[in-house]
């Protein structure tokens, strides 16, 4: 079906279920409701990670997430609060107006390679974060709080979608909206790379010089990704602004969007499904060492340190062997 | 007839350096032209700026009656003008096969959106994309190496998957920086016959960029002679083995690692 293996598929069908029915029914069972939240998160920011994802695609290391993120949750906050917008509506235009800036910064910087293209993206989240205090329209420092939650949508009376502050049980919701988000962004990403713009990506991330000699317009696809990319952020970002009904400045820094970054890295930049894997597993990870007090960085960042050198390819090289696709 | 390609007074300056001084030159459709001179003439240089890797700083390219200089690689690909490398040109970690796949990607009749949703289009494009690839590499003698990965390939055959890759995308005129670099003498007759295929059965005019003389002389229809940047000769292989200039160019060059 669709290409698919049934091994693939009853792998989805398997991932679908556990997170959609099994999570909530354990959680329900042991009571640990603060569960949602982090899960939540995980899933918001393997979204966005995905973004980082598909930057290292095309071969140029993405350090700067974290600016689009910021970005994502100040545009959707805007809307909302200023302009009384929907959240519904404000979250695409969150992710397009991300994806422009990205076009916009995207233009002069993805010329450059390697280390010099990391670094500039390096100082893109201080940037917004600056941008964010100087700015009226961000509210400086003090950031934009009491985001009301996202109201209900229906379309000639018929609901769409619920109104998140007539509910219960607004963390399920937004537990279930999270995950529904980060499988359109998987499955989005898992299409893009098995399709012809991935094979030119591929081109581009082993030989770019090669790739425009067979007629790759390299510069026109260079865009397109980062756009994408970004897009990804800004979609993460929005969708965690109205979680915590607030975004300042800080909400997202750069140890944010090395995180992400990393996350890529540990999953495997091979596999499309790595970024999400990296980002369950560095989260908890990091949670886990929270016991060992001021040893948490040092335990943290030597296993980093050590999966890094003993699997170059990331977790998921485990289960697939040496390389993956990549 | 109008010449295919004309290289008119194509002068390229790296800061105070000449890498290539006023170069003009024609070339025919279906020949086979090769381009030479010791190391560092400028021959790398020329191709670059036929294939618009790199801006002319005077003169210009021209291509069935369009400027092709001063643009930007792709484009003058989609024209069909490609350029090999003279470093290894391969996409390492892709297999022959994909490889050969993906360098067809200006035959595409779906667009990038078709081909996410796999549209009729794009799944007619793949199916057409793999049975010219089985062709190409069948034509080429490199059919039992078409699931390889690239990086693991012998010298003889990265050469080879280069001007598979260059070929795949269906040029008209296809330009090789060095093709037989690092090969033996058999490896070196058998790509001499590929290349001279090329050109009869595909019907490709091609331009190439050799140190190996024989293989030169025995290849080319005819011969542009750079030496410090200039064009010092032009002619038929007999000719340029007579000429005066030439020979002077090669025995006083130091570099002596051109056998001529
Ligand atoms: N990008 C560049 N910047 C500065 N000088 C260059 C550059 N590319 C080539 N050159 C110089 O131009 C001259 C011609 O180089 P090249 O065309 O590579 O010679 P060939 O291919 O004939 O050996 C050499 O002196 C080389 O050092
Ligand atoms: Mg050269």
């Amino acid at each position: 079906m669709f290409g698919f293996t049934s091994k693939q598929l009853s792998g989805v069908a398997i991932f679908l279920f556990a997170i959609f029915i099994g999570v909530p029914l354990l959680i329900g069972l042991t009571g640990r409701w603060d569960f949602y939240f982090t899960l939540t998160s995980v899933a918001l920011l393997a979204i966005a990670s995905a973004g980082v994802w598909l930057t290292f695609y095309i071969g140029r290391i993405n350090i700067g997430q974290g600016a689009f993120a910021l970005i994502g949750a100040y545009v959707s906050a805007i809307l909302v609060v200023k302009v009384g917008w929907s959240f519904w509506i404000s979250l695409p235009a969150a992710g397009l107006f991300a994806a422009l800036v990205a076009v916009l910064i995207g233009l002069p910087i993805l010329r450059l390679r390697g280390v010099y293209f990391a670094m500039i993206t390096l100082v893109l989240t201080q940037v917004v974060t600056l941008t964010a205090l100087a700015l009226p329209i961000t509210n400086g420092a003090k950031g934009i709080s009491n985001i009301p939650l996202p109201s209900g949508v229906s379309i000639f009376g018929i609901p769409l979608l619920p109104d998140f502050a007539g509910m219960e049980n607004t963390k399920l919701a937004f537990y279930y909206t999270a995950c529904i988000l980060m499988i359109i962004t998987y499955a989005t990403l898992y299409r893009l790379v098995n399709s012809r713009l991935g094979h030119l990506c591929r081109s581009m991330q082993q030989n770019e010089e090669l790739a425009s000699s067979i007629g790759v317009n390299i510069s026109y696809i260079r865009i397109v990704i980062f756009a994408i990319s970004s897009f990804f952020g800004g979609i993460g970002g929005a969708m965690f602004g109205s979680i915590a009904q607030s975004v300042y400045p800080s909400s997202f820094q750069v140890a944010d969007s090395v995180n992400f970054m990393l996350n890529c890295f540990l999953g495997g930049l091979g596999f499309v499904f790595g970024p999400m894997l990296g980002t369950l597993v560095l989260y908890f990870g990091w949670d886990l060492l929270f016991e060992f007090g001021k040893y948490q960085m040092l335990i943290y960042s030597t296993v980093l340190i050590l999966i890094i050198r003993f699997l170059p390819n990331g977790l998921l090289s485990i289960r697939f062997g040496k390389g993956g696709d990549k | 007839m109008t010449p295919l390609l004309q290289v008119k007074n194509v002068t390229k300056k790296y800061g105070g350096l000449t890498a290539n001084n006023d170069i003009s030159f024609d070339v025919a459709e279906n020949e086979i032209l090769s381009v030479i001179g010791p190391n560092g003439a400028g021959k790398s240089t020329l191709f670059k700026m036929i294939a618009s890797f790199t801006p002319t700083t005077a003169g210009e390219v021209i291509y069935q009656g369009e400027r092709i200089s001063n643009l930007k690689p792709h484009i003058v690909a989609r024209k069909g003008v490609v350029r090999t490398f003279q470093e290894t040109t391969i996409f390492k970690s892709m297999t022959v096969h994909e490889s050969v796949v993906v360098a067809q990607h200006l035959r595409a009749k779906a667009s990038l959106a078709g081909y996410f949703w796999g549209s009729k289009a794009a799944q007619e494009d793949v199916r057409a994309f793999g049975k010219y690839a089985d062709e190409l590499l069948e034509f080429l003698g490199m059919s039992e190496i078409s699931s390889e990965q690239a990086s693991n390939l012998p010298q003889g055959s990265l050469r080879a998957l280069g001007i598979a890759i260059g070929l795949a995308t269906d040029p008209k005129v296809l330009l090789l920086d060095e093709p037989f670099a690092g090969m033996n003498h058999d490896e070196t007759m058998n790509m001499v016959k590929l290349v001279r295929s090329v050109r009869d059965e595909r019907g490709v005019t091609v331009m190439l960029v050799e140190h190996d003389m024989p293989a030169v002389m025995n290849i080319s229809d005819r011969i542009v002679v750079l030496n410090f940047g200039e064009k010092i000769a032009e002619g038929t292989p007999s000719e340029i083995q007579n000429n005066e200039k030439v020979i002077e160019a090669y025995l006083g060059s130091v570099d002596d690692e051109i056998g001529m």
